[in-house]
């Protein structure tokens, strides 16, 4: 099996760093990105399986950057993982109908990140 | 997760909340001021969520709670729902202390006292009420799912059948089913009567439906959380078709199905790997390092006394040298990739810089950092801190003009200044640049020509006069400031990245900015380069160096006053250095048409041919710091020990011609090139 390549997206690097050891410990790639803006230009060179985005975000926040690569033939079909608070409902469904394909509710643990993970990129 | 790194983990999250408090501080005080705008109010919203986010996943649930009040209240703010008056600014001040007092409190592991923040919790509430009194309840960090444990296994029918839109939000039934089949035995039909005909068939609609039959422990609330995210994107039916006994097993399980399930084990675990990361001492690793170095160095010796037999002899111990080789190459790569680490560890400490400092010099500063993942040698590393933590002063304190200044050259009021890192060609290149005011060459040639730096009769190249600025005791800036302009910067930043086995460079435009480029070794310990013979001399010429390798004809060598000897290539005039001058080595060809001339190339320097006597091959040679041990010599980067056991020293090809240049006026003779006094070329320094 070939590595699976992750692409997190947080302004925080604690967040990056979280989620970006813990994938990395479960076999996967990560790159990490602060902003939407910086996603899409790294996808470009970096096709990843799968995008965790933080949904608060400066310069292009993560409901936008769903937006765009929806929009865009080659990354429609990529999962879209967003990471939610429990009062962050209403940015959820904004979300969710921009294309999202799931999402994790922090805090989470690193099972659950890695379960969630591997549902949707099998 | 391995304690060390979730420690790791805490320290990088503290340090971010320093960070981000700081910039709720400055966020506010500029609301304060009356920069009333949405992004000012969203920046503050970010810290505290942020703060909030990270310090749930650590379980430190009082701070959480509090910086949740806070976001509640922002959030508000952000809406327009409460007016960010000077009261409601007060209070989210105080708040912001108590938060950093919350936060300090975690990091020391004492606790803050019992009801500390009550009060302000009360007046936050009263602040933001009613709507807080309805906002969501605090997540609790989810305990660890515990293992539905039922004594029987049950089978389910679950009948799905999704909607045309399925596929939109990248949802895949197969990996559903897969999730399905990791809880048990699945066994499936597939419903294929919503398929329309071909010609009405739209290729990114989902027609399929299946009823699948699971035979599972797990409970239905894990069937359910499969289909968590298409819930509301099919039709889900999840029912029980009868209890299965354990021991009675498979075969009233399979009342209607023909294949028979297993015993159902949940296997949940599969997909985990155990965590694999190991935290090793770094003089662990460097003596790994060396004795691998040493090993290189055996591995030259014995496939030159290889070389001495003859070939027949003994065929096996020649191809068996030549595995060595290879193997020991792998070896070498593998051992310094465990010094590897990326560049964002001493790129993250930049923004706080950055901002401190523009607060202080009262200019608008914007930080753009790409390509912190750049991976580089550790050594490296700590110390790129030093001389970058330099250029940003620079960059800040005499690249990046004031706002009102900015605005009159109709640029705008913000500066930026870039920091990024890529990998190169088997270097690393940092580049910081700014969007200021540029290099003034004419003061700097002024400056310089006031200090004696640069002979008045000398007319240096606008690159030149850029490079003045490396100078010992330079400064163009009359009064001397905080932040930098002491005069003592650049030539110790040069200094130190040229310790680093590295380069530096810049480029500027008057008014447009200047850029800084840094092109440093991915690793300091092993150099790929080609042995050279200068007299009875060896020498190493790094590799990455290397243009070509020829042997001119005595036509195209042509004299230059004050420059030496030029040899023509193609067209071209490459000026030739003779190691055997430069080093003062009797015995060596004088003649380059009867030596060799290996051309070479550095970043800062251009081409130049080096005179030589005879190439002997090339080798991996382990550095070995000639300052550590002697001192540093310009035009050497370091020596090696050569499989002969004989020393050899490593050529620094930029510092060779830099012997050339006005750049080093340091105090020299010319010993190499006897030419007029006047001209800046003729000064060199061998010290």
């Amino acid at each position: 099996m070939t590595t699976k390549r992750v692409m997190t997206v947080d302004d925080s690097k604690t967040m990056r760093d979280m989620v970006g050891f813990t994938l990395r410990s479960a076999g996967f790639t990560v790159i990490a990105a602060e902003d939407g803006r910086q996603a899409l230009g790294l996808l470009a060179g970096n096709p990843v399986d799968v995008i965790i985005t933080d949904l608060n975000m400066p310069v292009m926040d993560g409901v936008a950057l769903i937006r765009a690569l929806r929009a865009d033939p080659r990354w429609r079909a990529l999962p879209i993982l967003m990471l939610t608070t429990e009062s962050d409902a209403s940015k959820k469904s904004e979300g969710r109908s921009a294309g999202a394909t799931g999402w994790i509710v922090k805090p989470f643990s690193p099972d659950k990140l890695i379960d969630v993970v591997n549902r949707v990129c099998g | 997760m391995t304690t060390g790194h979730f420690d790791h983990l805490k320290a990088t999250y503290f340090q971010e909340c320093g960070e981000l408090l700081d910039s709720a501080y400055a966020s506010l005080t500029a609301l304060d001021e009356g920069r009333q705008d949405q992004d000012t109010i969203h920046a503050i919203f970010r810290a505290f969520h942020s703060i909030k986010g990270g310090g749930g996943a650590f379980g430190f649930d009082r701070m959480v709670a509090f910086a949740h009040v806070l976001e509640t209240l922002l959030d508000l703010v952000r809406d327009g729902r409460i007016a960010a008056g000077a009261p409601v600014i007060a209070l989210l001040l105080r708040a912001t202390d108590a938060l950093s007092d919350l936060v300090a409190a975690e990091r020391t592991a004492i606790p803050a006292r019992e009801g500390f923040e009550d009060a302000l919790l009360v007046e936050l509430a009263a602040c933001a009420s009613p709507e807080l009194a309805q906002a969501n309840p605090i997540a609790q960090p989810p305990a660890r799912e515990a293992p539905q444990h039922t004594e029987d296994a049950v089978l389910y029918e679950i009948r799905f059948t999704p909607h045309v839109l399925l596929y939109r939000n990248a949802n895949e039934p197969l990996l559903l089913i897969r999730a399905l089949n990791r809880l048990g035995e699945t066994t499936l039909c597939v419903d294929l009567s919503r398929l329309p005909p071909l010609e009405q068939l739209e290729p990114e609609h989902a027609y399929i439906g299946w009823t699948m039959r699971l035979s599972t422990s797990a409970g239905p609330a894990r069937i359910e959380e499969i289909f968590d995210f298409v819930s509301d994107q099919c039709d889900l039916v999840i029912e029980p078709v009868e209890a299965v006994d354990r021991g009675r097993g498979t075969q009233s399980a399979a009342v209607d199905t023909a294949t028979a399930p297993p015993p159902p084990a949940p296997r949940r675990g599969e997909a985990h790997v155990a965590p694999t990361t190991v935290r090793v001492d770094v003089q662990k690793v460097d003596r790994l390092v060396n004795l691998v170095g040493e090993l290189v160095i055996n591995q030259a010796m014995l496939v030159q006394l290889g070389a001495l037999l003859p070939p027949d002899l003994c065929p096996e111990l020649v191809g068996g040298l030549a595995t060595l080789s290879q193997h020991l190459r792998e070896l070498q790569e593998g051992v310094m990739a465990i010094r590897t680490q990326p560049v964002g560890s001493v790129f993250s400490r930049m923004p706080r810089l950055v901002r401190e400092l523009s607060a202080q010099l009262g200019k608008d500063v914007h930080l753009a950092i790409a390509g912190e993942g750049t991976e580089i040698d550790k050594t490296v590393i700590e110390q790129l801190a030093d001389p970058l933590t330099h250029l940003l002063r620079n960059a800040l304190d005499h690249g990046i003009e004031t706002p009102e200044r900015r605005i009159a050259a109709g640029k705008p009021a913000q500066g930026t200044v870039r920091l990024t890192a890529e990998h190169c060609s088997g270097r690393i290149v940092i580049e910081v640049s700014d969007d200021g005011r540029g290099i003034d060459r004419e003061r700097v040639l002024a400056r310089a020509r006031q200090r004696g730096l640069v002979p008045q009769a000398a007319t240096p190249s606008e690159e030149e006069i850029d490079n003045l600025i490396f100078l010992p005791g330079f400064s163009t800036v009359e009064v001397v400031s905080d932040v930098s302009g002491r005069g003592v910067g650049m030539d110790v930043v040069r200094r130190n990245i040229q310790a680093l086995g590295g380069r530096i460079t810049v480029h500027s435009q008057l008014g447009t900015g200047s850029r800084f480029v840094l092109s440093l070794p991915l690793t300091l310990a092993i150099l790929d380069g080609m042995i050279v013979a200068v007299g009875r001399e060896r020498y190493i010429v790094p590799l990455t160096n290397i243009i070509e390798s020829l042997r001119p004809k005595s036509v195209d060598i042509h004299p230059v006053v004050g420059c030496g000897e030029v040899v023509a290539i193609r067209g071209d005039y490459v000026p030739l250095i003779y190691l055997s001058r430069h080093f003062d080595i009797p015995g060596a060809a004088t003649d380059p048409s009867r030596a060799m001339v290996v051309v070479v190339e550095s970043e800062s320097s251009g081409q130049v041919g080096l005179v030589v006597d005879e190439l002997l091959g090339q080798q991996q040679v382990v550095v070995k710091s000639l300052e550590e041990n002697y001192g540093a010599v310009d035009g050497v980067g370091g020596a090696t020990i050569l499989g002969n056991g004989r020393v050899a020293l490593i050529l620094d090809v930029a510092g060779l011609r830099g012997g050339q240049m006005p750049a080093t006026s340091g105090a020299g003779r010319s010993p190499n090139l006897p030419s007029a006094p006047a001209s800046p070329a003729a000064v060199s320094t061998i010290h």
